[in-house]
């Protein structure tokens, strides 16, 4: 990894909008699910997207992995297209469901890209086996997926996604089907993982209190078209722990983002009032 | 101590039908020739071993046939999922052909296929089994290479990964349990198929000609004991199966043998 701080941007985005096409009818018009998006990611920072549900967090993460492609507008990473950046494997990505693979045992499916990306044998036993140790799952190497607990699957999704050394860790809401806990002993141990490794994070959520306590930036959407309506710096000092979680600060964070949530809801709520009397007024 | 208890209901009832069968057949006195005793049939297949109707030389002929047609149709039926899982647009012309050769009564096709491939060469019977084999092991395994996770395709896609990597790592693993049910359904399939070739000639040292020419020669007790081979053969086929599942997919729910979680 190149010390890219204070040059370009490990993450790029220009002007993006993405149409989804109309299923059914072919009257129906295409829905606008993210609309001139433009945001850039420093290296080593920890970006959330935060917004309602359909506001299109999730296909902005999976357009910055050329997961699926804009309409318009340009994603960069490391200064190269997001196509390239994923052929030359910039990235790990962290999804909502572990998607470990279930034949594989827990050692296996860490070294699972590393096998794809052709490194030797003796390599990949030791990334397996950093990684295994930086997620605190070294015991529990040669277990099979379905011995381990929803968060320590989780755990080993993450280490899958470090093993090759990325300079970009893309996740999608990783830890929403973690009960509370479980979730806040995650968010710690994330954020320790993150300081140790100094990788670049962009974190999909739906959860203010995840949000402002991992992240360095909080990007705030609306839904209808998704768009970014506010980012939010989020100052609290590191390393962040216990205290942070009972901080003055921390809870004034979480307000201001409530709040931003809550002015971009707003607009949608006019928006939709407008178009309910556009509708009448042709009724009547 | 486990597979005592769990196996025990099981070999309780099946002793306690054998029971009530011998008991049945004694007191009403049923003529043997209707319904044997199940000590009448034993003692049959342990006259006709080796000697006479030559039971178990005959059970290694037809385990050879179905083998052989387990075999074919496998390899058919894996390689038509293949072909199918990788080029979608072909679904739409193979399935319905796979559907239809499913559809064909096997015992119309038997005579057939003694005519095409010989009456006297295994290849006959092992193509009547292959073709009931092929449609069971076919569909199993496309489901296995075609339902996968879709963040399971995202992540290969998200290493850059290749299609032969998508295969090897995700599509393969995948679809082994698919294809071990249905390798199961078939075991037993291939018995019959082998078993239904022999009904329509044949060598005589097979299972499905010793039923018939001992039926025909009013020794149902013979008759009885063949049938008995038939199964324990396709139980053995079956077990082979279990075997393979231990081996291959420990991982999987129906192999450790616990509601999964």
């Amino acid at each position: 990894m190149t010390d890219s701080a204070g040059t370009e941007p490990v993450v790029q985005l220009a002007g993006i909008s993405k149409e989804f096409a109309a299923t059914g009818s072919s009257k129906a018009k295409p829905t606008l699910a993210l609309s001139d998006i433009t945001l850039d990611i420093r290296s080593g920072e920890f970006v959330s997207l935060i917004g309602p549900s359909g506001c299109g967090k999730s296909t902005l993460l999976r357009l910055i992995g050329d997961l699926t492609h804009p309409t318009s507008g340009s994603v960069q990473i490391n200064g190269k297209p997001a196509g390239q950046g994923r052929l030359d494997r910039d990235y790990g990505m962290v999804f909502q469901s572990p998607a470990l693979f279930d034949w594989r045992k827990v050692e296996e499916n860490v070294r699972l890209p590393l096998e794809v990306f052709g490194f030797d044998r003796a390599s990949q036993a030791k990334r397996s086996g950093e990684m295994l140790d930086l997620v605190g799952l070294t015991d529990f190497a040669g277990h099979y997926p379905y011995q381990l607990s929803g968060g320590m699957q989780q755990r080993v999704a993450i280490a899958r996604a470090l093993a090759f050394s990325p300079s970009l860790l893309l996740m999608d809401e990783p830890f929403g089907a973690l009960d509370e806990m479980t979730r806040e002993r995650m968010n710690s141990e994330l954020l320790s993982i993150w300081a140790r490794t100094g990788i670049t994070v962009v974190f999909v959520t739906h959860s203010i209190p995840e949000a402002v306590f991992l992240s360095t930036r909080v990007a705030i959407m609306s839904a209808r078209p998704g768009r970014i309506t506010r980012v939010v710096d989020v100052n609290l000092p590191q390393p962040r722990g216990l205290t942070t979680r009972e901080s003055s600060g921390y809870f004034s964070l979480i307000t201001e983002v409530r709040e931003a949530l809550r002015a971009g809801e707003g607009d949608e709520a006019q928006i939709a009032s407008a178009e309910r009397t556009a509708a009448e007024g042709t009724v009547g | 101590m486990d597979a005592l208890r769990r196996y025990l209901p099981a070999t309780l009832i099946g002793l306690g039908v054998l029971v009530a069968w011998e008991v049945l057949v004694r007191v009403s006195g049923v003529q043997g020739f209707v319904l044997p005793a199940p000590s009448a049939i034993w003692a049959a297949l342990v006259e006709n071993w080796t000697d006479g109707y030559a039971i178990f030389p005959a059970a290694r002929v037809t385990l050879y046939e179905s083998m052989g047609g387990l075999a074919i149709g496998t390899v058919l039926g894996v390689s038509t999922a293949f072909i199918v899982s990788r080029f979608p647009a072909s679904r739409d012309t193979v399935l319905p052909l796979a559907i239809a050769i499913n559809a064909i009564p096997i015992i119309a096709f038997a005579p057939l296929a003694n005519n095409w491939f010989g009456i006297l060469s295994p290849i006959s019977k092992m193509a009547i089994a292959a073709t009931l084999v092929y449609f069971p092991v076919m569909i199993n395994t496309l489901r296995g290479l075609t339902q996968i996770e879709p963040a399971a395709h995202e992540l290969m896609r998200s290493y850059a990964a290749g299609a032969s990597a998508i295969t090897r790592q995700l599509e393969i693993p995948n679809a082994l349990p698919y294809f071990l049910t249905g390798l199961k359904v078939a075991t037993t399939l291939s018995l019959i198929g082998a078993v239904v070739g022999e009904y329509f000639g044949g060598l005589s040292a097979t299972l499905g000609r010793v039923v018939v020419s001992a039926a025909s020669a009013l020794r149902f007790d013979v008759t009885w004991a063949a049938i008995l081979m038939v199964s324990v053969t396709g139980i053995v086929l079956y077990l082979m199966v279990v075997g393979l599942e231990r081996l291959l997919i420990p991982w999987h729910p129906s192999v450790r043998g616990e509601t999964p979680a």
